[in-house]
This record gives structure tokens, sequence and C-alpha cells, in this order.
């Protein structure tokens, strides 16, 4: 057996189904393992795509996703996806070729230090130096991408080693002295939590993507105490969208309410999220009344690096709150709770009406059509903080978007990855028009495997976020943002990939696109046009704290109500 | 504040590249890096000097921690012993700065383990502080070269950097 088939048969033996990736010169002894393999190969057009889509699949499942790219420039086309699956915790193990190790540090054909451009942006990494090592490695890729805080790791396997002789072992021990993740949340920090909670008048309970595991006792848990829920970008559908103790998404553009309840917190539980700045404005400026903050997170390193932290407990989310459950107790929180009710009241997520096709109505009709039942997946900016606001995802692992790296282009490949791991559900991608001209040549992915996946290009002909800022803190200077001069026409250019094209213009063609899309057999490429000078609000400026938050667009502020 | 950090790794391939590409990243301030083998086979020793207030240093024991070659990390604030040796060429020209020169090596107990016609190499192994005080001794006679390995460290009494102490990995 050689060194490409023994990589195949640990892969199997982990359990691995589909494997995204894109051939070349160093990888292909493995490939043309594959050829005799039941793992299936997803090809895309673009190794990007590929880590994308098998981030999503990561995401959408709670398996490891899997990417698979030759030496050089295709592993380097997977350090965007490779980053954006660290800074969001997705368990990833990518697996390049390299030129033979004989050749490694003499500037061969398509050789890069692929092991040292990848160390900061993975968990781990690995150069397999010995064929026989194979087993090892894969076990222990698995092993460290999917436990602890998961992330991504990369196993660099030079061609020789490929094509080498295996003669060891698959019954092999993991190898790791140095990594124990801490699970169990310590007892009598536990005990701490649950005492301060009840002694709160103002408790929050904040969850992240790293709760998304744990939704079920996080439902369990707040309903017995009755806490409202917050949940970042990453925790959307950690806890139901329609839940009457939800409060929304909090941060630059949360809900009032959220924001609110965060300014005015005492006490505030935080579970599985690493208060990025996108969440906590100013930092000095953020939580000022909560003298407690109890912050679970499976990474200790995440707890006190950004705000202070009075009892810290390290765990999984899922164990943590298990054990939580067993103390907790229903909270008075009436008077909490009708100041909650007012701000969420007062101040629902709204846009103003305009002439033209919106793309705040657009996602809105797609959420009623659907019943909020689908896989949203979004490219970045104005279009993804729309969809986090105005399709408010019911179940977990149902929101897939890129949270902390903020990856243009994840859309249309996230929406591939999501529809492999979960093929009976309805996916739907929420795109920017300069978002999916990132990655649009996954199209042929698409077709290849003729993956029904309806994507949604929010038309504004900018890059819409870009121009807001310009707009709010640039003095209007709309510096390099236009691009409805040069847009291709997004029907006709899925058209020529064989997927249906549609085009909505009109506001009062909305519901018919959107049932038109709904309702097609097979893929769709959708283009709404849609109003160009929109902005997203509530917002919080950069740098700036909950008081700081902008509701409405200043300019339009007289024409809402007092 | 000055630390002094002793981090016992794995010795594998570029395990070192990890810490230091660590410490680019997250901004941390390295003083110093010293590595070596130990006497259990697979495992080196790293000491780093890192300065920072309280936060940083926290933070520089948990991303550190977060390595997974990485199998224990101590920061030396409790009885130790630190050293650091130092190589230091200096010029001299005549008998009369010869013995000047030889006066300050005994002062500080250092040894001379090079003898040129116009210079002289001297040896000292001591705690950061000494090193500094020596080659500020010897600078008015003319220093041609400096070598320092950075320091070392160890905690005193029966403590001991053991393999399965390490805490709260991820």
């Amino acid at each position: 057996m050689k060194g490409a088939e023994a990589l195949l048969k640990a892969l199997e033996r982990e359990g691995v189904e589909v494997i995204f990736g894109h051939p070349g010169g160093a990888i292909m002894p493995t490939y043309d393992a594959l050829y005799d393999s039941n793992i299936r190969h997803i090809l895309v057009r673009h190794e990007q795509g590929g880590v994308h889509a098998a981030t999503a699949y990561a995401r959408a499942s709670g398996r490891v996703g899997v990417v698979m790219a030759t030496s050089g420039p295709g592993a380097l086309n997977l350090v965007t996806g490779l980053a954006d699956a660290y800074m969001d915790s997705t368990p990833v193990v990518a697996i390049t070729g390299n030129v033979p190790r004989a050749l490694i540090g003499t500037d061969a054909f398509q050789e890069a230090d692929v092991t040292g451009v990848t160390m900061p942006i993975t968990k781990h990494n690995y150069l397999v130096q010995d064929v026989n090592e194979i087993p090892r490695v894969v076990k222990e890729a698995f092993h460290i991408a999917a436990t602890g805080r998961p992330g991504p790791v990369l196993i660099d396997i030079p061609k020789d080693v490929q094509l080498a002789e295996f003669t060891g072992d698959f019954e092999v021990a993991l190898d790791l002295p140095g990594y124990k993740p801490t699970t169990k949340g310590h007892p009598k920090q536990i005990e701490r939590a649950l005492d301060a909670l009840e002694k709160a008048e103002r408790p929050i309970l904040m969850v992240g993507g790293g709760a998304q595991h744990a939704h079920g006792e996080l439902l369990t848990f707040a309903e017995k105490t009755g806490l409202p829920v917050i949940t970042t970008l990453m925790g959307l559908g950690a806890f139901p969208g329609n839940h009457p103790l939800w409060l929304g998404m909090p941060g630059m553009h949360g809900t009032v309410a959220a924001n609110r309840a965060i300014h005015h917190a005492d006490v505030i539980l935080a579970i599985g999220l690493r208060f990025d700045d996108r969440v906590t404005g100013k930092v000095s400026r953020f939580a000022p009344h909560a003298h407690t903050i109890i912050h679970v997170d499976i990474d200790p390193a995440e707890i006190g690096k950004v705000v202070r932290t009075h009892i810290p407990i390290v765990g999984d989310a899922r164990l943590v709150l298990k054990e939580m459950l067993k103390g907790a107790k229903p909270l008075r929180l009436a008077g909490w709770w009708r100041e909650l009710e007012e701000w969420r009241t007062r101040y629902p997520l709204r846009w103003k009406p305009k002439p033209h096709l919106q793309s705040q109505e657009v996602i809105r009709a797609f959420f009623e059509a659907t019943g909020g039942n689908a896989i949203v997946t979004t490219g970045v900016g104005q279009h993804q903080m729309f969809a986090a606001q105005f399709f408010p995802v019911t179940r977990p692992r149902s929101f897939i978007t890129s949270g902390g790296l903020g990856t243009m282009g994840v859309g249309l490949p996230f929406a591939i990855g999501a529809k492999l791991a979960r093929p009976e559900e309805l996916v739907i991608d929420f795109d920017g028009d300069g978002s999916f001209q990132m990655t649009l040549q996954e199209l042929a992915t698409v077709v290849k495997y003729g993956l029904d996946v309806k994507v949604v290009i929010l038309n504004n002909g900018y890059l819409g976020m870009v121009r807001q800022w310009q707009d709010l803190f640039h003095a209007k200077r709309y510096s390099e943002v236009y691009l409805a001069d040069s847009n291709p026409d997004f029907a006709r250019l899925a058209e020529a990939y064989g997927i249906r094209g549609i085009r909505v213009e009109r506001k009062e063609d909305l519901r018919k696109g959107v049932e038109a899309v709904l309702n097609a057999d097979g893929p769709v490429v959708a283009e709404f046009k849609v109003y160009h000078e929109e902005g997203v609000f509530p917002m919080i400026p950069a740098g700036g704290a909950a008081e700081d938050m902008i509701i409405e667009h200043p300019e339009e502020k007289e024409e809402v109500e007092a | 504040m000055r630390h002094v950090i002793s981090v016992l790794v794995q010795d594998h391939p570029r395990v070192l590249n990890r810490i230091t590409s660590l410490f680019a990243r997250r901004g941390f301030n390295l003083e110093s890096l010293a590595v070596g083998t130990t006497h259990v086979p697979g495992l080196s020793r790293i000491s780093l000097v890192v300065s920072g207030d309280d936060h940083t240093l926290e933070q520089v024991e948990k991303q550190l921690n977060r390595l997974i070659e990485v199998l224990k990390v101590t920061d030396h604030s409790e009885p130790h012993v630190e050293r650091e040796l130092c190589l230091v060429k200096v010029h001299v020209a005549g008998v009369e700065e010869r013995l000047a020169v030889k006066d300050i090596q005994e002062a500080f107990r250092a040894r001379v383990v090079d003898v040129a016609q116009q210079s002289l190499i001297l040896e000292l192994t001591g705690d950061s502080k000494k090193v500094d005080s020596f080659i500020e001794a010897l600078r008015p006679y003319g220093i041609l070269e400096v070598m320092r390995t950075g320091a070392v460290a160890m905690s005193r009494g029966e403590r001991t950097l053991k393999v399965r102490e390490k805490r709260e990995a991820v």
C-alpha cells in the first residue's frame, strides 16, 4: 500500500464521507488513490471555494470538514479560508501536497512553505516526513480539530511520501501530552455563578458560536431561569429567534433591546463567545453597570482577554449548562423584563419604506415564505447584517456566516458545503453583488453536482457597507465603491452556467420573485435590484458604546416618530 | 515588569518557530530566548524573558499553553535561580589596560578564555543584572563584541517542570 492509499484509509477510519478539493501536481498520488475510494470528492473551481465549503459542511453538520489541495498556489489559496475557520472556531482538516522531500527548501516548482505560512492561522499543522506516520497524524489532526475549541488543522504531505510504501499500523494511539482540553466546569465556580444570578436584579445571558451544540441545554436553562437571551452573530440559532426570551443580536448592528440590556445589566452570563470588538464597542465603556461577569469558555485564553471576568468557568458550554441546570431556579425578573419589553416594543428592528425595492423586505419576504425553515448563508457586508436582523433563524447550525474574519465571498461556497451536509434542507445564500463576485466560479460546482441552492443576490450596485461608512464618517466621499457600471447581468450569468436566473426590480414583483425562487426545481440565482442608499441600522460606530447607538440614519431622523 | 518564563516543549521541528511566531502575532515583548534539550529524550526547555503588565503575562502564559507541543509553562515568580552566560571581547592596548581588565575580571569572577595581542575574551556567568554591570565595567576599555545567551532559569528546591501538569490546555 502506498502512502496515498494509507492516507485515504486513515480518512475513512475517521468517518470522512466528503472531501472538497482541487487536484494538482504534488497531490496527484492521492487523487490517484481517490479514484478507487468510497469517499465522495467534490471538485471545486478554486481552492478557496473548497475550504469555505468544508467550513460550512462542518458548521452545518457538527462534523469535521475536509479540504484537499496541491502544493504552492493550491495550498496558498486555502489561506483565507483557514484563517476564517480559525477565527470562527470551525473544525476543518486541510490536506495539501508538497514537493518531494528532497526538493523542499530549493524553491522547486510550485513550492511554498505552507506549514510556515499557515502556522498563525491554524490550530496546529503537520509536515509529514515519514509515510508510516500518516495514520497517527490523521488521527491527531481530527482529534485536535474537533475537540476543545475547534479549529482548522493542516496536514502537508510531500509527494514522495504519498508514493512511499506504507508498512505501518492503523491502530495507533494519540500522542498529545500537551493537549488536554478542560471540558467540565469547576463545581465551585458554577455554584458561585448560580449564586450571582440569583442575587442579580438585571441579569442577562449572552451566547456565542461556542453554544451552538448546547442549544437544548440552553433553551431549558433560559426557560427555567427566565433570563433574557442575547445571541451574537455566531450564536444565532443556538437559541430560537422566535422565542419570547430572545432579545436579538448585540453589538454594532444589534438590536436596541440587546445593547441596552447589556448596558444596564448587573450580572452577565456569557457562554461560548469571545467579546469581539464588534460586540463590545469600546471595551472601557462596555457593560458599565455589570459588577459580575461570568464567562464560560472552553478556551482559557479567552477568559479575561478582553473584558474583566469575575467568575471564570473553563469548560464545554453543554457540560457546564448541564451542571448549571441542576441548581437553576426561576429568577424574579418581572421589573427587569418590564424595562426590556419597553425597549423591545419601542425599538423593533425595522426599515423606513422607500419607493424602491429594499434588501430588508426581500429578506423578510423569504423569512415569511419559508417560516424561517432554511439554512441561511451570507457573504459579508450590509446584506449579511440585514440577513442576521430579518431572518431570525430558529434552529442551531442554520445561520452560516463569516463572523470573525469577515470574509467576502463565503456565501456561495458556504451554501454548497451546507447543502452537502444537510441535503434535505432548503439552503439560501443571501449575497451581495460585491461578495458574490469574489467566488462566483463555484456556480460550476453547483451545476456539476446538481446542488439545489438558492442564491439571492441583493444587488445595490455598491460595496454597500463601505459606502455606508463613507456616508456617515467620510463626508460622503464615495471612494472606489461603485460596482453598478460594470456588474454582470447576474441572471444571464447564471443561465450561462445552465442555472435558472431570475431578476426582480420592482417592489410589486417581490412576492412573485420569492415564489419563483422557492418553487424552482433546482438551483437558482436570483438578482434583486435593491435601493442603493440603504444603511444598516441600528448602528454603534466602531469604538463607540451602547449609548452612542444611531437608531436611524441621521438625515432621516426627523421623519421617524419622536 | 520583567518575567522569566520556562516552557517545556516536545522538540518537534518548528516548535521554536511556533513560539516566536506567537509572540510576534500577539505583540508580546520578548527580551531574550534560550533553548536546549533536557535529560528526557524528545523534550526541550525554553527560557523566555518577557516584559509586560499582569494582563499581558497572563495572556502570554495562556497563549503558550494553547500550543499543542507545549507541555508546561511556568512564570518564575517563586524563588528561583537565574543565570546567563556572556562572552565579551575587549580591546587591550598595553600592559596597564590588561591589568585593569584583569581586576574587573577578578572582581566579577569571570574567566579569560582567549588571549591575543590586542584583545581578550572574557566569559561570565551570572544573572542578567550582573552581566549588565560587567559589560558596563568593561565598556571604557573598548568592547569589540558581546554575545549573551539570554537568561535560563530553574525553580529552587524540589519544584520541577513536570510533563503532566499542564492544565486547561485547548
